[in-house]
């Protein structure tokens, strides 16, 4: 396969990179790591069975959520509650913390680590009224300047009678909307399962990042085995044809970078998976520190609207 | 002659069509196709609204002779070279023969009732309607000849959701809708959305929910998730509208229900509304 356009900017990078003087050490040479690691993977393309692996580890009970990440990552966190319309989703956590000493406007599912928080946070599928919740987050964040984080992890927005009567498709069009406008810098990361349209709603992102194990996609390998191969048990086929892995996601552009994973997969080591992350979303953010927020918005757009294969 | 396959890949298939497509689902009425072409699809006995291919959707809202369709030739690729029980090119392929479309939306420029605007049409015949990377890029493209010729865009949706065969890509055809609406907002121009039966999912989930003004056929679905998967997955009781216009409607997620025929003149009064 001819080097795509993302594999020929990522070695452009790495060859810049490379001759830069080496005066800041340590942080440049982890940044040239994860360049070469992400090169590396793009050059051998994951075999079925390891993409089958990312969907195992992305799903896999012990992996860090949304709050853990909170808990290692932000100081002075505060909680927001509710859409102030109707109701307090569960499944979407909201709030604002500092990031090294800079507030942050935080937005992730919460899939819940027993079967009593499961029920309660609906395994993270967000009702529209979760999707209403960031809404009114991402309004905030800009109205106040505070960068963006977005963490998804949802198998997909809740398919349910009342999800349905509220306006689940309306609530995840406008959630996208709400990015679209941010005057702030924004950045998501894919930390388990990123699933369809409950995913999407709140990755409108300037930078979109992926953990190593972690999957997008456009349906669950079980739902598209069911109608394509009119059998959910082939999910494992379908998911190798779909390809939801980091490494294809980006190849295909869809993501800016993987985010490395402690060996063995997140869930072995909370605090590595969570220095790792926060290396990731600090130098992501500092990037996009000094662009003002008409040009961060006139490049987000621009950067969706250029995804797509025709002729 | 060999049996064509006319499965269609849809997030939520609708309920299967009756034995002939000129016989009506609701009262069984038959009708020849002239008879169903001048009622424009829809069943003189009950009302019943049958699907509308793009083509004829679009002569019976615009004025005569006024259509000029853009960006026609637009293919889609293979990026995943993707394979389930058949390859998706073969699938496209099949799809192009039988419908005569290079793809599930057909965009172009129009008046109605005298005033310019740019049309963005869905065909439920090709692949389910389902939205990859041609129908987010003709979307996308019909937002900007809007604003470029400074006239309202108006979109007819009919769609099961995003095409699964394009992966991750037709996800992203979302937010790229998403931001072209966005774009096309910026600039000060009107959105009007038409959703015929069904519009469901990913095309649900963003453009078609964007329109300034949201109107409907009768008995459409309109759903993110549609009732099958929903009694599958929660197993609840549903609603005997369940997902339809309808219900829509009585929740507050549309502007109005407009039976076909009086589509074209409400276009025309709201096209005067936004003049």
């Amino acid at each position: 396969m001819a080097p795509s356009e993302h594999e020929l900017r990522l070695r452009d990078r790495l060859n810049r990179l490379r001759s830069v003087p080496l005066l800041g050490g340590a942080k440049l040479s982890v940044e040239l790591e994860r360049l070469q690691r992400q090169l590396d993977r793009i050059g051998q393309e994951p075999t079925g069975d390891e993409i089958w692996r990312s969907v195992e580890l992305a799903r896999h009970p012990e992996r860090p959520y949304t709050l853990d990440y909170v808990e290692a990552l932000l100081d002075d966190w505060f909680e927001l509650h509710g859409d102030r319309g109707s109701a307090d989703d569960g499944a979407m956590v909201t709030g604002l913390g500092k990031l090294d000493g800079r507030t942050v406007a935080l937005v992730g599912q919460q899939k819940g680590r027993d079967i009593q928080e499961r029920t309660r946070r609906q395994f993270g599928m967000p009702y529209p009224e979760g999707y209403r919740k960031a809404i009114r987050v991402f309004e905030l964040a800009g109205l106040h300047g505070f960068p963006v984080i977005s963490l998804v992890d949802t198998p997909g927005a809740y398919p349910g009678v009342a999800a349905e009567q509220h306006g689940q498709g309306g609530a995840i069009a406008m959630s996208q909307a709400a990015m679209a406008r941010l005057p702030v810098p924004a950045v998501a990361c894919v930390i388990g399962e990123g699933g369809s349209g409950g995913a999407i709603a709140i990755a409108l992102a300037d930078r979109v990042l992926m953990q190593e194990n972690a999957i997008y996609s456009v349906i669950s390998p079980e739902g598209c085995a069911a109608i394509l191969w009119r059998d959910a048990g082939e999910a494992k086929k379908a998911a190798a044809a779909f390809k939801p892995d980091a490494a294809h996601c980006l190849e295909l552009g869809v993501i800016d970078a993987i985010v490395p994973e402690p060996e063995g997969g997140a869930h072995t080591n909370h605090p590595e998976a969570a220095r790792l992350l926060g290396e990731s979303l600090r130098e992501q953010l500092d990037e996009l520190a000094d662009v003002p927020g008409d040009e961060l918005r006139r490049r987000r757009r621009a950067k969706f609207r250029s995804l797509g294969v025709f002729a | 002659m060999a049996k064509i396959d006319v499965s269609i890949e849809t997030e939520d298939k609708p309920a299967p069509p009756p034995k002939h497509p000129n016989t009506c689902p609701s009262c069984h009425s038959h009708y020849r196709d002239d008879e169903l072409q001048r009622a424009q699809w829809v069943c003189a006995q009950c009302g019943h609204h049958f699907p509308m291919r793009a083509r004829a959707r679009i002569a019976s809202l615009v004025d005569e002779g006024s259509f000029y369709e853009e960006s026609g030739d637009l293919h889609s690729e293979d990026p995943l070279h993707f394979f389930d029980l058949r390859p998706y090119a073969e699938r496209l392929a099949e799809a192009e023969m039988s419908t005569g479309l290079a793809d599930a939306i057909v965009i172009g420029q129009g008046s109605i009732e005298g005033r310019g605007c740019e049309l963005a049409v869905m065909d439920f015949a090709f692949m389910g309607g389902s939205m990859g990377s041609v129908v987010g890029e003709k979307f996308s493209r019909a937002c900007d000849s809007a604003t470029e010729r400074g006239v309202p865009l108006i979109a007819v949706t009919s769609s099961g959701g995003a095409r699964m065969q394009e992966g991750i890509l037709s996800l992203m055809q979302l937010p790229k809708t998403v931001c072209a609406v966005e774009d096309l907002h910026d600039a000060g121009q009107a959105f009007i959305v038409v959703m015929s039966h069904p519009t469901t999912a990913g095309v649900l989930a963003s453009f078609a929910s964007m329109g300034d003004i949201l109107l409907a056929e009768p008995g459409a679905l309109i759903a993110f998730t549609g009732p099958r998967v929903v009694e599958q997955t929660t197993r609840e009781k549903l609603p005997d509208d369940f997902g339809l216009a309808e219900q829509n409607l009585r929740f507050g997620h549309l502007d109005a229900i407009l039976e076909r025929r009086l589509i074209r003149p409400t276009l025309g009064r709201l096209l005067r509304l936004f003049a």
